[in-house]
């Protein structure tokens, strides 16, 4: 499983990085930061709601 | 589409009137259910000008609008659903607001201000906040019930809170409290609405000239930093910013507490949940935000091209309300939607701040205040009752922003 996000679509929402901190983080422009681009299978519900919740679709789990 | 035929509705089918109100403040309009079942994306007459406009009411088509890069945000277009009356000369002098900006300009405003709300600067604040909240619950526990919970607590708190995050002298609060709450109210008159404007935008312009040659450790001071670089705003802009972080700041917020409060009483046995674990309390926030959706009709949208919502083709240049009160309604995807369920597991898929690039910026600030201060009134007062018959409340059924004016409570 594999976590790509796009940084340009980003709005800066933060809710990836308030529901998966463990995943998700925000940079010091605000924008999306992946922590673990290839995080614990266990972990998959949680982003794939992270990808549906993002405002600007700039979330996407692969694989 | 010229003006007659904007006005004239078609012939033998009078358009159903928007905005709808709400006959029991804990469940969307009537009228919405109805819609979402049998026409999701239907045509209304706005009430204020008799224009023709699309109502879009299944959570999944209000996703859709909010997401399209083809709608517009901006008010000065001409099929823009306006629920004031906006004459067109103050139209034309009106200075976009973030939430009317489209990228590529909305895009340079909004990332200067999201570095102030991301998750770890709204951690940051909380400690702040649970003091400001504590104060508060302190001096109502001094006065004795009953109390207006409104002025009390919902009310202050939030303004506080975002008085110091914008460096706002709070001591000028009541002030701004009146012509904010003016700027939210659909009977105003054209020129009670631009007077509460030009009164704001005067107190702000007088505040953002100081912080340009006196800067503090605020939102608005690093705002002119970072601009002073990138030049993304000239001064009115600053000034336009500010008034939209303030009013948005803490109208909504307050609302939201005051409500937010309302039902919990009205609801014991999850009250008394909430009270015994609240680790509860994010979900519970989640759940009481789609409930009342409370900026329901805020997502005004114009299409620039043809666009196909829920089979429907809605044409250039025509007005779009995607209403989020709606879509947080909808079954499909909030099954027996019309009861608060503090456990309910897809609350989170609410859109009561929005979707898409316009997006609640503030929607985490939002969440942490509505946290702390129900969680340490139901903690602090835990005989907190509600102190008026219920039937009595009076509910803004008048406003952009639902609300109750007043919450009289006592223990």
């Amino acid at each position: 499983m594999r976590v790509i996000t796009e940084r340009d679509r980003c709005v800066g929402s933060g809710q990836c990085a308030m529901l998966s901190p463990e995943v998700f983080d925000q940079d010091d422009e605000g924008l999306v930061l992946v922590l673990r681009e290839e995080p614990a299978e266990g972990l998959r519900e949680d982003l794939l709601r992270a990808a549906d919740l993002c405002p600007s679709r700039a979330i996407r789990v692969d694989g | 589409m010229t003006q007659s035929a904007e006005a004239a509705p078609e012939a033998g089918s009078p358009l159903p009137q928007f905005p709808m109100r709400r006959t029991c403040p804990f469940s969307e309009p009537r009228e919405y259910a109805a819609l979402r079942e049998s026409e999701p994306v239907s045509r209304a007459a706005l009430k204020v000008n008799g224009k023709p406009t699309w109502l879009v009411t299944r959570h999944e088509d209000v996703r859709r609008v909010l997401g399209d890069g083809r709608v517009s945000s901006n008010l000065k277009l001409p099929g823009y659903p306006h629920q004031f009356h906006i004459p067109e000369e103050m139209l034309a002098q009106v200075r976009l607001m973030l939430l009317n900006m489209d990228p590529p300009e909305h895009t340079a405003q909004r990332r200067m201000l999201i570095p102030e709300f991301t998750a770890r600067r709204v951690r940051e604040l909380r400690p702040r906040i649970q003091q400001i909240v504590d104060e508060h619950i302190d001096a109502m526990l001094a006065a004795g019930g009953p109390v207006d919970l409104v002025t009390a607590l919902a009310l202050p708190v939030p303004s506080l809170v975002i008085c110091e995050l914008l460096g706002v002298p709070y001591e000028d609060h009541a002030r701004f409290e009146e012509w904010s709450a003016a700027l939210m109210n659909h009977d105003l008159s054209p020129a009670e609405y631009g007077a509460a404007v030009q009164a704001l935008d005067a107190y702000l312009d007088k505040l953002v000239t100081l912080k340009e040659s006196e800067p503090g450790d605020d939102l608005i001071s690093r705002f002119l930093e970072k601009n002073a670089a990138e030049r993304v705003a000239d001064h009115v802009d600053v000034v336009t910013m500010a008034r939209l972080m303030l009013v948005g700041g803490h109208e909504t917020t307050a609302n939201m507490i005051a409500l937010g409060v309302l039902a919990l009483l009205r609801h014991p046995s999850q009250l008394a949940e909430l009270r015994a674990d609240p680790a509860l309390l994010p979900n519970a926030v989640e759940e009481l935000l789609r409930v009342f959706s409370i900026s329901d009709s805020g997502t005004a949208r114009v299409a620039l091209e043809d666009v196909e919502v829920g089979g429907v083709t809605i044409r250039a240049g025509e007005g779009i309300l995607a209403l989020n009160n709606a879509a947080d309604h909808d079954e499909a995807v909030f099954p027996d939607a019309g009861t608060l369920d503090i456990h309910r597991k897809e609350a989170r898929g609410h859109l009561a701040f929005g979707y898409g690039i316009h997006q609640c910026i503030g929607a985490n600030l939002a969440r942490v205040e509505l946290e702390t201060v129900y969680g340490t009134l139901l903690r602090r007062i835990p005989g907190l009752r509600l102190a008026a018959d219920p039937e009595s409340l009076r509910f803004k059924d008048d406003a952009m922003v639902y609300g109750v004016y007043e919450l009289p409570v006592t223990w």
